[in-house]
């Protein structure tokens, strides 16, 4: 066992620190108001501002936007510490970073994709000029994924698509859809879904906007009537849309914004050590010391669970438990660490933003209503125990 | 970064489990919680044999060479099975003591005859005040004709029913600094004046009150310098708390492999319980708290055994795992329903475990003030 860092690893966490400092606009990290594993407030509604822009672009020349990607594809060809080490330091920096495009749908079409397919899309998503959303959930398949009914039709060269999907994040500021549609309904479920490439702007496509909780527009429901695209845009096999959505899931693991807790809880502590209470710092109170550190112990075990998914990745086992339980602990994390900001703060951590008595950027008023998302998106909190007690611990099917 | 065992590692883990399963099994277990002296001789031996007592002494001193790393690998198979007896105090609390901070002379006398099984030792730190601060200590050790003499009361004092030796930590000095001036002496555990009363307790460990009535000690029985006990005994507990994380994290890991088991085989609604989602996600929340533990003691344990300064990762991984193990215990009782609640099942054997493990070096509110400072809180 070794916990420390190689030469190498420590040499390139240095690297990924200089060019954040040097390429992210000094003050961003205080300005964002990105809560770790919410989705409400994502950093690409924030602003688009020409800042930001330029440091995707330089992301994109360093070849990090597509940093989980093998060298042959114009990746950096990094192990899965190093690629958890990047992520590591751009969300304790709230940097912006990688998509759908970049995370999910390049990495499936390395694995599944045609040549043809290959050379169309890689090139543009790894510079980051095209953004893919997910268009996965539907009205009535939300953790039952696998009822989708939104069906495409064979016409010719072309696929014709009908129906509705839901919760397609950033859709409205994306160029693509990357889409899970019924190819076969007479299959069983799982069987009859294939993956389709979707331009937004093709006719019959409607986005509508959907405002969360945080009132932000980040996602949409979109209806597809009678959308013809081409079958070109099928990634891979037909009908195998559902085995290649489960292993896209490998390539999210590490996508988990763990920096983000120690900032923002590191913010925190700074909060109660400098605000007195009856000549006091609230860092001085018993209870609010234990509620703290209770928050210290279970970032660190999160970070373990982090460093240990990687970890395993790089040694070739599957992390199933593992990743599971990152996803479940740190979400959860999410809750309580917005909880204990708020029980700290009080009164005060009601105020939002933009009022003159507002605390850390109104950071954790806005978390508190973002940490919901994050026990719900991208697999629920009961999925995910139900995925960790039937596939990682054998418990039988009902 | 390497977060896996080592070949050796994951050897002597597999071994330790099927030589456990097979020497210590439940039925032995509970004769043993039930008798007074809490071991088997035969046993004992027959572990001294495996080398586990010498693991992490030098070759030099009849031991194995091993790194506390190593120990901590052991100590989660112990708690896994459940092995009672005096190996935690013999070994952790006494051996390493010595061996970090004992004279050459001590070393050479006492160490070989741990390793070889012949000889027990038990720590007498804690006194009724029931706390692991320096102040607490108010047995006196007084300088008489070039010799010592202890009196006071030690409590919740680990196997010294069976000890040959006792680790006696007392004041040897009055000083505004409650670390200043306490020195740990080796006391024959046979000694007039000392007299040790069996307490019985939750999880049948063998705790004990200790009294010390003008025992009187040689000078050569102090352990390090006179007066200067304090800093060997905050090494020998954080060596002690993440030691005990790892039995702890051995134990839930057991409670929830039965636990799983179990949901797996009992039928109920003509399926077997297992497959309801009010069961699995106890066993997911089991699993969680399971692993999340098993990382940071070895974080911690790893820290230890390099030498580097571990006491935040101690106290953080005592905090969680003891509460942790509570946790995976009593869902796991909620699992077995019923037939938990009885006496020939084996769950209630993990659920005592569990308590005993939260409270002894200090529970998770003493722990998590440790933490808070070294937050800087």
């Amino acid at each position: 066992m070794d916990f420390r860092f190689s030469e190498r690893e420590e040499a390139f966490q240095c690297e990924v620190e200089d060019f954040i400092n040097k390429e992210l606009p000094a003050d961003w990290v205080e300005k964002s108001i990105y809560w770790p594993g919410g989705y409400g407030t994502l950093v690409q509604f924030e602003e688009s501002s020409p800042q930001v822009q330029q440091f995707m672009r330089r992301l994109a020349e360093k070849g990090w936007l597509t940093i989980s990607w093998p060298k042959e594809y114009g990746g950096a060809g990094l192990s899965h510490i190093e690629q958890a080490i990047f992520h590591e330091r751009m969300s304790y920096h709230r940097a912006p970073g990688a998509g759908i495009a970049t995370g999910i749908g390049g990495p499936t079409i390395m694995r599944v994709g045609s040549e043809q397919m290959k050379k169309e899309w890689l090139p543009r998503i790894a510079k980051g000029e095209i953004g893919f959303w997910l268009a996965y959930s539907e009205p009535n398949a939300g953790s039952d994924l696998a009822s989708m009914q939104t069906r495409a039709i064979e016409d010719g060269d072309d696929l014709i698509i009908n129906g509705q999907k839901i919760w397609g994040t950033a859709a409205h500021v994306s160029h693509y859809a990357w889409m899970a549609v019924r190819t076969d309904p007479m299959a069983p479920p799982h069987k009859g879904i294939s993956l389709v490439i979707v331009d937004n702007t093709l006719p019959g496509i409607t986005i509508r906007p959907l405002i969360n909780i945080c009132g932000f527009h980040s996602f949409n429901e979109v209806f597809f009537d009678n959308v013809r695209v081409p079958k070109k845009n099928i990634v891979g096999e037909m009908n195998k849309g559902w085995y290649y959505l489960m292993v896209a899931l490998d390539f999210e693991r590490l996508v988990i914004p763990i920096g983000g807790f120690r900032r923002t809880f590191e913010e925190i502590v700074r909060y109660a050590r400098e605000i007195k209470h009856n000549g006091q710092a609230l860092s001085q109170q018993p209870l609010i010391r234990n509620k703290l550190v209770n928050i210290a112990i279970q970032i660190d075990i999160a970070y373990m669970f982090y460093w240990h998914t990687a970890w395993m990745l790089d040694k070739g086992l599957v992390p199933n438990i593992e990743a599971s339980v990152l996803k479940l602990v740190t979400t959860e994390l999410s809750q309580k660490l917005a909880n204990t900001g708020m029980q700290i703060m009080g009164h005060y951590g009601q105020m939002e933003s933009t009022s003159k008595w507002s605390c850390l950027q109104g950071r954790v008023c806005l978390g508190y209503l973002d940490c919901i998302s994050a026990l719900v998106g991208a697999g629920t909190s009961e999925i995910q125990r139900n995925i960790i007690a039937m596939r990682g611990l054998g418990l039988p099917r009902n | 970064m390497d977060l896996g065992l080592s070949e050796e590692q994951e050897m002597l883990k597999a071994s330790a489990r099927d030589f456990l399963q097979k020497e210590c099994p439940k039925r032995l277990v509970r004769q043993l919680d039930e008798g007074d002296e809490g071991y088997s001789s035969e046993l004992w031996q027959k572990i001294a044999k495996q080398g586990w007592m010498g693991l992490v002494f030098p070759e030099k001193y009849g031991g194995n060479g091993g790194s506390f790393l190593d120990l901590i690998v052991l100590l989660e198979e112990m708690g896994y099975n459940i092995l009672p007896g005096p190996f935690f105090s013999t070994v952790v609390l006494g051996g390493l003591t010595i061996l970090a901070t004992g004279s050459e002379e001590q070393k050479t006398e006492f160490l070989p005859k741990i390793a070889s099984g012949e000889t027990i030792l038990s720590l007498a730190l804690t006194e009724p005040t029931a706390s692991y601060e320096a102040v607490s200590v108010k047995t006196e050790a007084i300088a008489r004709n070039g010799k010592y003499v202890i009196n006071g009361i030690k409590l919740f004092v680990l196997n010294a029913n069976v000890a040959d030796y006792i680790l006696c930590v007392a004041r040897t000095k009055k000083t505004k600094n409650p670390e200043d001036g306490i020195t740990i002496f080796l006391v024959d555990a046979k000694s007039q004046g000392v007299k040790c009363n069996l307490l019985r307790t939750l999880a049948r460990d063998k705790q004990c009150e200790v009294i010390f009535n003008n025992v009187t000690v040689p000078k050569k029985n102090i352990i390090g310098k006179t007066d200067a006990g304090w800093p060997i005994m905050k090494d020998v507990l954080e060596k002690a708390t993440v030691a005990k994380c790892a039995e702890m994290v051995g134990g839930a890991q057991a409670a929830l492999d039965m636990a799983v088991n179990y949901a797996k085989e009992r039928v109920q609604f003509g399926q077997p319980i297992g497959s309801f989602q009010a069961i699995q996600h106890h066993c997911a929340n089991m699993v969680t708290d399971v692993s999340g533990s098993r990382f940071i003691t070895y974080k911690a344990a790893w820290k230890v055994s390099e030498g580097l300064p571990a006491t935040a990762d101690v106290a953080i991984a005592k905090t969680w795992t003891g509460e942790a193990y509570g946790r995976v215990t009593l869902l796991a009782h909620q699992i077995f329903g019923a037939i938990g609640f009885t006496m020939d099942h084996d769950i209630h054997l993990y659920y005592r475990q569990a308590k005993a493990g939260e409270i002894i070096f200090g529970d998770a509110d003493f722990q998590r003030a440790i933490v808070a400072r070294e937050l800087g809180l």
